[in-house]
């Protein structure tokens, strides 16, 4: 459980900076200022938690089983690829029931802001319904759109639109909450 | 118009040219002469404002410089150079030598004066049609902080361009955008506000999470937006003058996005998704009270109302791909208006009623576009790799948008252009910015 702690204070940090509510914080300097929460409340970085030789750990799951699915364009239609690693996603889920999920479905940026939101709510939608199929528990989870908001890959080819175009399945400690 | 001298009548027969709807005489000298789609602007001149008194010499050449780059802008008017001048206008009240202006060829003088005492400034200004020799309009008066002095510049350049076009003004408008800054795959957001050419500008939140796609209330006082305050998208109201926020329509497991006043401030259209699926609501702002507008398993969003509130514009993929379309405001059979090829987002009802601009995707590229109310008449006034969001001036003669580059260091950045397709130019941010929204004129 201790590697899991820098992740919390990461999630309080965030939470604790975006309640604040001082206009005299704004009055200056650039686009930036006053930032520092890695300007995603909400967001979580699931990189390097826990041991991935422990079957048990966020990092396992991550790399092991797989956090993330692909899209073809426009589409959130689950491919056969997408089912196998959902399939694991599930049966790991189902095993380690003290963690809660969240969905994050996202777009690549040939799209409208708004459209894209819910093309990325479509998708996270997707594969929330398949782990309910495989049998986990719908109050475990949750599902957030970024839209084209957070893309992952920077270029404006099809080889990075290929891996923008996700749902990334975000663990974090508390089943339900 | 009638009234009008005729150097001021050809103007406005220019205009016409462009706007197939504008209200203008069909008769009197075309002066304005249309090359190859290229419009010859009017001449003007802006002498520096006299100075009254000491306090306002800082003031009286700020002002009309601000005036002559209001009106330089719109790509209808140049100016003639300062250096050019031979006239000189020795008190605001001394009659004007019109040879020395058309040896110059300036066909519109623009002259005023400033004076300042405490915590108020005080400008005057008259507007001359140097070739008929004669005032056009009455002078005119505003006072005001000495904070304020560039909106009274904006003043003045709007009656200007009233009087000389027969159209409303734009310059005196403040624009709420997205600030931006960081890379792509770790891009910093922050809603800010600025005066239409990018003065004045003031950051309304930090960038400490996700904002997007802010509007402005019709009085302009507050704000919508959608943000990622809570983690997980979620509409929120804003005060300007207070920065006081608050979430509407809070719904437990659903994301809320792409909200707009209605034009009389008191409700709000906007996405709300649950389970995957996007339909349009109608919040009442007061009563907290929600209607459900759209039911289908398609995306419906990017709502924006018609000007007199009855019916709403739309983009839904109920047939196949993102088309647009229009409803009843209080929901009902909606009629597509969308036909050509490609797919049409972010509908935004233009504030005179007769036009919808969009974001058009077609064949790898993005395009800014107009089209009657009914689908007729398309016409595209931009192309790049990824242009969206128009947002209307509120004369109906000029449209913001976001544009962005392609690329690991792609930028966000914030355009104008006028319905005509010409006078495309960026909007001065200190940074990347965007999804704009223009203010309605300011009072």
């Amino acid at each position: 459980m201790m590697t899991l702690m820098p992740k919390a204070m990461l999630l309080v940090a965030a939470l604790g900076l975006s309640a604040c509510n001082n206009p005299d914080r704004f009055g200056a300097g650039g686009a930036g200022a006053g930032g520092g929460a890695g300007g995603a409340g909400g967001f979580v970085d699931t990189t390097g938690l826990g041991d991935p030789n422990n079957p048990t750990s966020i990092a396992y799951f991550n790399q092991r089983v797989g956090d993330r699915v692909l899209f073809p364009v426009d589409q959130h239609t689950l491919t056969s690829q997408a089912q196998g690693v959902l399939a694991g996603q599930a049966q790991w889920l189902n095993s380690n029931p003290s963690y809660a999920v969240i969905v994050e479905g996202h777009a690549d940026e040939q799209g409208t802001r708004e459209y894209n939101l819910s093309l990325g709510a479509r998708r996270a939608a997707a594969v929330q319904n398949y782990l309910i199929s495989q049998g986990v528990s719908q109050n475990r989870m949750r599902t957030i759109s970024y839209g084209k908001e957070r893309p992952i890959e920077v270029c404006s080819t099809e080889a990075c639109y290929s891996q923008n175009r996700r749902s990334v399945t975000v663990l974090s400690v508390g089943a339900g909450a | 118009m009638s009234r009008l001298p005729p150097l001021f009548r050809a103007l406005a027969m220019g205009l016409a040219l462009w706007l197939p709807n504008a209200t203008l005489a069909q008769n009197g000298p075309l002066r304005i002469e249309i090359t190859e789609g290229v419009i010859e602007p009017l001449p003007f001149a802006v002498p520096s404002f006299i100075a009254e008194n000491g306090a306002a010499n800082e003031y009286a050449a700020n002002i009309a410089r601000v005036i002559a780059a209001d009106l330089a802008g719109t790509g209808l008017f140049r100016e003639i150079p300062r250096e050019a001048h031979i006239g000189q206008i020795s008190s605001f009240d001394a009659p004007i030598g019109y040879e020395d202006w058309k040896a110059v060829n300036a066909q519109a003088l623009i002259t005023g004066a400033v004076s300042a005492s405490g915590d108020r400034i005080v400008v005057k200004f008259r507007l001359y049609d140097v070739f008929s020799g004669q005032q056009l309009g009455e002078g005119l008066q505003f006072a005001g902080t000495p904070q304020s002095w560039r909106r009274m510049a904006h003043k003045v350049a709007d009656a200007a361009y009233s009087r000389i076009t027969g159209e409303g003004g734009y310059f005196d408008t403040r624009v709420v955008y997205v600030a931006e800054s960081g890379p792509k795959n770790n891009r910093l957001k922050r809603l800010a506000v600025m005066d239409y050419d990018g003065a004045n500008n003031q950051f309304l939140t930090d960038s400490s999470t996700i904002v997007l796609a802010p509007r402005f209330s019709p009085n302009g006082n507050r704000i919508l937006y959608t943000s990622y305050e809570s983690g997980f998208p979620r509409i929120t109201l804003m005060d300007v003058g207070s920065l006081q926020r608050q979430t509407l329509a809070e719904q437990p497991g659903t994301m809320t996005f792409a909200p707009r006043f209605s034009p009389d401030g008191n409700r709000v259209v906007f996405s709300l998704e649950r389970g995957g699926n996007s339909d349009l609501y109608m919040l009442d702002v007061a009563s907290g009270g929600l209607n459900q507008l759209t039911n289908a398993p398609s995306i419906e969003t990017g709502p924006d109302f018609s000007p007199d509130g009855s019916q709403i514009v739309f983009e839904s993929d109920r047939s196949g791909g993102q088309q647009l379309y229009i409803m009843p405001a209080g929901g009902g059979e909606a009629r597509r208006i969308s036909g050509g090829q490609g797919r049409y987002g972010t509908p935004v009802w233009s504030p005179r009623g007769d036009m919808i601009a969009f974001t058009k995707q077609n064949a790898g590229r993005f395009h800014i576009g107009v089209m009657r109310t009914d689908g007729s008449e398309e016409r595209l006034l931009t192309a790049s790799f990824l242009d969206e969001g128009p947002t209307w001036a509120p004369n109906g003669r000029v449209i913001m948008f976001t544009r962005e580059t392609s690329g690991a260091g792609g930028q966000s950045a914030m355009y104008s252009v006028d319905i005509s397709g010409r006078n495309l130019k960026q909007v001065p941010t200190d940074g990347a910015a965007s999804d704009p929204a223009w203010s309605p004129l300011l009072p």
